[in-house]
């Protein structure tokens, strides 16, 4: 009794009244509805690993965005932009537009022709067993991180905003997200996502409204941030000129080549946690326009999470700072200014809302990623290495088996990452050992005949132990960053960047030398999986304002044109 | 969107009703009887209008999208 008291006494920054509390419960109780709803719908290897692939555009589409939207977006976003100003909206527009317009246009007729169920599946046909292996091991490691960081995530802002024991959040979530995946699979799982999409900006919106009308507009909130802070927190490129002229000690390279060129291509495109939602696409044409439906959304993402980090930095009457300096001082930190802001203007009711946003989200980047880990240890590992010919119900058990430990893996994970100052930075490694050079990979398999197996696997192999080396480089001699991040100023993130660029450019070096001195694979054998090998069906008699090509243009002028706006 | 059964977008339109009945009433509540610890810009009353307007949107899509009828 004194246990379950402790759970709901402890400090908090906001009291949910009886309705808030009604909102949460109804979402739990919905998601899991939902979950028992398509129990009846998840029988065969189709419908539970790809959700029988008969999404449209539009739910594979918010599916591909939600799954991206989970606790690194709403809470470490908003932190970063508080920490960073208006630059952390780089990841959302240079750091995915085109990477997500390259998946639709280039990289998904692969994908989507050669019937793969996974990312590691596309590597096994394209460049053999060994790729796969490689590809499938170390990705299902990453999974597994990202879901535990999204559990530690979702526990803080728990105990930040309700206080409630960060070990009663993390198995409630994790349960819930345990349950609606295993019953319903991925169909379950995106329409969840779907879902938690639609209720993230139905319980994050207001926050930028009435942040807007009390800072007087977007002119005035730049000028109390120019007091406040600096002029360089609400510009996009002009301050990245050099390395010291902005607050994340970043130059424009780093953010154009490392971000924009390596890192979100790596992410957007090869992270099977996004892709395997685009699979699940009814036909090729609705592959090709959900990954541009999201990039639509994309741009707009930032209104809700880092415009709120700009107004904690106007508004807020406490300073924020580092997990570090918050625990030693008692104040609060970076990652307190999403929950902060939603205690500032959201009443009861609408307090609920908010917070079943945070949960939301967090659950659908949990879901995302144990339905994303299922797929890949049931198809990639455990059906290619350990039980090839089991009839088609023993592949669905062992999903729906593997969810509930998956889930429980990430429960221990997120017990780890507590030890982590920065939530964010971790993660960015996790990206640049993995994701970079898997994207090298991947692209010069789609666009290049003459990579062969044997370049495949030794170009991903160096381009993965080179990331880690330089990471482990730094971390024992701090000097290093000179070369690593071509200087001594540069940050966490900005090394993170570097090290994604080198180690991709050493995974394409690697794979071209290999590839030259190895024997090529027939265009026969590559029939469906390259470009020059590959019929791809033409839409001529298709409408223009249908055709993808056409969404991808209007959707990369708006970038452009944001850009420009924002300089 | 699911062919053969209840479509997503009911889903999303009942937990949009529910949630705008649940908003707007606190909200009619709070204009009745103003709490003593008010959020900032309280005088704007802003679960009133977003709760209606998510009750709105929701009541929009159940009837759209109500399982039995083609979409």
């Amino acid at each position: 009794m004194t246990t379950a008291l402790a759970v709901f006494v402890a400090d908090r920054l906001v009291h949910l009244s009886p309705v808030d509390v009604v909102i949460v419960v109804f979402y739990f109780a919905l998601v899991l509805a939902i979950g028992f709803y398509l129990k009846g719908q998840a029988n065969t290897s189709e419908d539970f690993f790809m959700a029988g692939r008969e999404m449209t555009a539009w739910v594979a589409g918010l599916s591909f965005l939600s799954a991206n939207l989970g606790a690194l977006e709403l809470m470490g976003w908003a932190a970063a932009s508080y920490q960073y100003g208006i630059l952390a909206t780089h990841w959302y527009w240079i750091g995915a537009i085109p990477a997500m317009l390259f998946l639709a246009l280039v990289m998904m007729p692969f994908y989507y022709i050669s019937r793969t169920h996974s990312v590691p599946g596309y590597l096994k046909l394209r460049f053999g067993e060994s790729s796969r292996t490689l590809s499938a091991v170390s990705f299902a490691f990453m999974t597994v991180l990202m879901s535990g960081i999204n559990m530690y995530s979702m526990a803080l802002v728990m105990k930040v905003v309700l206080g409630w024991d960060i070990h009663f959040s993390i198995w409630v979530s994790s349960l819930t997200v345990a349950i609606y995946v295993a019953l319903g699979g991925l169909r379950s799982a995106i329409f969840n996502e779907v879902l938690q999409f639609i209720l993230i900006w139905a319980g994050a919106a207001l926050i930028p409204i009435m942040g807007l009308i009390e800072t007087g507009g977007w002119s005035n909130l730049k000028a109390q941030i120019t007091h406040n802070a600096s002029n360089e927190y609400v510009h996009l490129w002009s301050t990245l000129g050099s390395f010291n002229n902005n607050p994340m000690g970043i130059h424009w390279t780093g953010i154009v080549f490392g971000l924009g060129a390596i890192i979100s291509f790596g992410y957007w495109t090869t992270d099977f946690l996004v892709v395997q939602r685009v699979l699940a696409a009814k036909d090729l044409r609705a592959a090709k326009m959900a990954p541009i439906i999201g990039a639509a959304f994309k741009m707009m993402v930032p209104i809700i999470v880092i415009l709120p980090g700009l107004l904690g930095l106007a508004v807020l009457p406490v300073k924020l700072t580092g997990e570090t300096a918050a625990v030693a001082s008692g104040g609060h930190s970076y990652n307190e200014v999403l929950p902060l802001m939603l205690a500032r203007y959201c009443g009861p009711g609408l307090l609920g809302l908010g917070v079943t946003a945070l949960i939301a989200g967090f659950m659908s980047g949990m879901a995302g990623n144990v339905s994303a880990f299922t797929t890949v240890w049931t198809y990639d590992i455990y059906r290619a290495l350990i039980n090839k010919d089991a009839p088609d119900s023993h592949y669905v058990s062992m999903g729906r088996w593997t969810t509930v430990l998956g889930v429980l893996i990430s429960v221990g994970t997120a017990y780890l990452v507590m030890q982590f100052a920065s939530i964010m930075d971790y993660v960015q490694a996790l990206f640049s050992f993995f994701i970079a050079p898997l994207f090298g990979t991947v692209v010069l398999g789609m666009l290049w005949k003459r990579a062969t197996n044997a370049g495949g696997f030794w170009g991903l192999l160096a381009g993965t132990l080179s990331s880690i080396g330089m990471w482990a480089w730094v971390k024992v001699d701090p000097t290093a960053l000179r070369y690593v991040a071509l200087s001594p100023n540069a940050r966490d993130m900005a090394e993170n960047m570097y090290r994604a660029l080198w180690s991709c450019l050493l995974c394409f070096v690697v794979t071209i030398v290999v590839s030259y001195m190895t024997k090529p694979r027939s265009d026969s054998e590559l029939n469906g999986l390259v470009y020059g090998a590959t019929a791809i069906p033409h839409e001529a008699e298709v409408p223009i304002y249908q055709r993808p090509l056409f969404w991808a243009v209007v959707v990369a002028t708006v970038f452009v044109i944001l850009n420009i706006i924002f300089w | 969107m699911h062919e053969h059964g209840i479509s997503i977008w009911f889903f999303i339109g009942l937990s949009l009703l529910v949630n705008g009945i649940l908003i707007t009433g606190a909200g009619i509540w709070e204009l009745i009887s103003p709490p003593a610890n008010r959020v900032v810009l309280f005088q704007y009353h802003a679960n009133v209008w977003w709760g209606a307007f998510l009750l709105l949107v929701g009541v929009l899509y159940c009837v759209r999208f109500a399982p039995g009828r083609h979409a």
